[in-house]
């Protein structure tokens, strides 16, 4: 009972990294941009939502209204203004900037916030459990958490499945040249790729500011419980990646269960295992020429 | 009289290394003109240039009178420049129907939609949801074609649509160059198979390591002036 219950608590635990995760997806899959301050973004979100419910009082879900729209805006910018200038055929630029934002932001949430752990409280949902039957209950944060997940992951493929914004993305993707020769502006179209994942940094950021503690320091690990989701489920796929969230959570759920040392090392080699027998990902998109 | 297109003295570079010299070019209203020259000969830079694709700032260039150079390509292509690009480009994650829909992005009004590209080439409206990348060679081209179209275009660039295509492939898709005429575009064809580029074309551009060895209507070219001017025997004679 013990082991199911760590799977059931790992799977839940794959919806929040899966959030992590899809963004950073996005960012790469239509831009080939890595952003190693994703982390930080997201705990910054956390952040914001801590500052949102010190002012107001209001229940912490309350931080979506005004959090999604204001990183949207910002990504959308920051985008147009910032990193726009950096993509190109090489890689190494955006890595050296988006590392040194990430010690920015870093330094600027110590300064604001202190190192102190943080922790935003969603009220009677907090200690709230739902009964999966035999004997087995979940958090609601953690199952609500899951279930965004799956929403946000729908709400995604949705936009790049039927709709025209979600097309061009995919062109873009394909081919940012070519693009231009339909008379779309890949600046803008990278400005609206970044604002979509800005929306998913945002959401990951509000939930983990309910589910778990968070300090200024800890962007990083998110980052990197990102790309082990993204690597395992395979580039371009948004489920794979909810299912590389998912087998990270649970490697992680099981090795708590052993030990709970082993929580960390148990996610890690997984991922190991997954990367040396299966490179490419469970499942990668396939792309022509 | 503003010539549609008009190129002159025109340079291009890639970096350090000039690519055009002194292009004196131009195309009209409705015309159809062929642009022929040997592998590495310009043919495709040229066309870069026209769409933008490879910025030539400072230099003369002009669409209807409006001058090109200072535009970006998303620009150019909504001022109505389309171009079915050489190996086609087609984007891969999408569909054929939805490589057509992002060719009309430009929402220029005009005679071409989805129904009339599908009638042009009705292989496209059975295929409307496969993958691009799973049609044939000629079926890849012809979505390159009526992408381009989408667009509705004052000038639609066709840069070597017969390339690695059988002939009879090649024969029906050059089928439907007089419907396409017939709607008022002005086409710009580039082709090495000189017999087609003639057969299909009001007048005719040579080019020669990046300048401009041939001009005249096709129907006045004789076989030998154009292949002097083709393989270069021209200048090695005189
Ligand atoms: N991206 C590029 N960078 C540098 N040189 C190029 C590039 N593309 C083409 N060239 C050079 O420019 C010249 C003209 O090429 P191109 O326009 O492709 O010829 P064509 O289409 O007539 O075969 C060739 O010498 C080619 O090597
Ligand atoms: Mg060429």
């Amino acid at each position: 009972m013990e082991w199911v219950n760590a799977i059931v608590q790992g799977i839940l635990l794959g919806g929040l990294y899966a959030l992590f995760a899809a963004g950073l997806s996005l960012m790469f899959g239509i831009m080939r941009f890595v952003n190693l301050a994703h982390g930080d973004f997201i705990v910054a979100a956390a952040f914001g939502t801590l500052l949102f419910v010190d002012a107001t009082g209001v229940n912490p879900l309350w931080a979506l209204l005004p959090i999604v729209p204001i990183m949207m805006a910002a990504g959308y910018v920051g985008q147009r203004l910032v990193l726009n200038r950096l993509s190109g055929k090489d890689i190494l630029p955006s890595i050296l900037v988006t590392f040194g934002l990430s010690i920015i932001l870093q330094n600027l949430m110590l300064e604001q916030f202190s190192a102190d752990s943080q922790r935003v409280s969603a009220g009677a949902l907090d200690t709230s459990a739902i009964s999966l039957g035999g004997g087995l209950t979940v958090g609601t944060v953690p199952f609500l958490l899951f279930l965004s997940a799956i929403g946000v992951i729908a709400v995604l493929n949705w936009i790049f499945a039927k709709t025209a914004i979600g097309r061009q993305l995919r062109a873009t993707s394909d081919d940012p040249e070519t693009v231009g020769l339909m008379g779309l502006d890949k600046r803008h179209l990278f400005g609206i790729a970044m604002a979509l994942a800005s929306a998913v940094v945002a959401v990951a950021g509000v939930l983990l500011a309910i589910k778990t503690n968070f300090d200024p320091a800890a962007g990083p690990i998110r980052l990197l419980f990102a790309f082990e989701a993204v690597i395992i489920g395979g580039l371009g796929s948004l489920w794979g990646t909810l299912l590389g969230g998912v087998i990270l959570g649970v490697a992680q759920g099981l090795g708590a269960q052993i030990d709970p040392g082993m929580q960390i090392l148990a996610g890690h080699i997984v991922f190991l295992v997954i990367l040396v027998l299966r490179p490419q990902g469970l499942f990668p998109t396939k792309r022509g020429s | 009289m503003t010539h549609l297109l008009e190129a002159k003295s025109l340079d291009a570079f890639y970096g350090d290394f000039q690519a055009l010299f002194g292009v004196e070019f131009h195309v009209d209203q409705g015309e159809s003109v062929a642009l022929i020259g040997a592998n590495g000969a310009g043919k495709t830079t040229f066309l870069k240039v026209l769409t933008g694709l490879l910025p030539v700032p400072g230099q003369s260039l002009s669409l209807e009178g409006v001058d090109l150079t200072a535009l970006r390509i998303h620009q150019i292509a909504a001022r109505g420049i389309a171009m079915s690009p050489e190996g086609r480009r087609l984007f891969p994650s999408l569909s054929v129907r939805e490589n057509l829909q992002i060719g009309a992005s430009v929402k220029r009004p005009g005679p071409w939609s989805l129904e009339t590209v599908e009638k042009l080439f009705p292989i496209l409206a059975e295929k409307a949801n496969t993958p691009s990348t799973l049609l044939s060679g000629g079926q890849q081209q012809m979505v390159a074609i009526g992408r381009a179209l989408m667009a509705n275009p004052k000038l639609l660039l066709l840069d070597e649509v017969s390339l690695g295509l059988a002939p009879v492939i090649v024969r029906d898709i050059y089928e439907t160059l007089p419907m396409i005429r017939e709607q008022g575009t002005s086409v710009i064809l580039v082709e090495q198979d000189i017999g087609q580029a003639v057969a299909v074309s009001d007048r005719l551009y040579c080019l020669q390591e990046g300048r401009i060895s041939l001009e005249g209507k096709s129907s006045e070219l004789g076989r030998d002036e154009i292949s002097a001017a083709y393989f270069g025997r021209a200048r090695e004679a005189s």
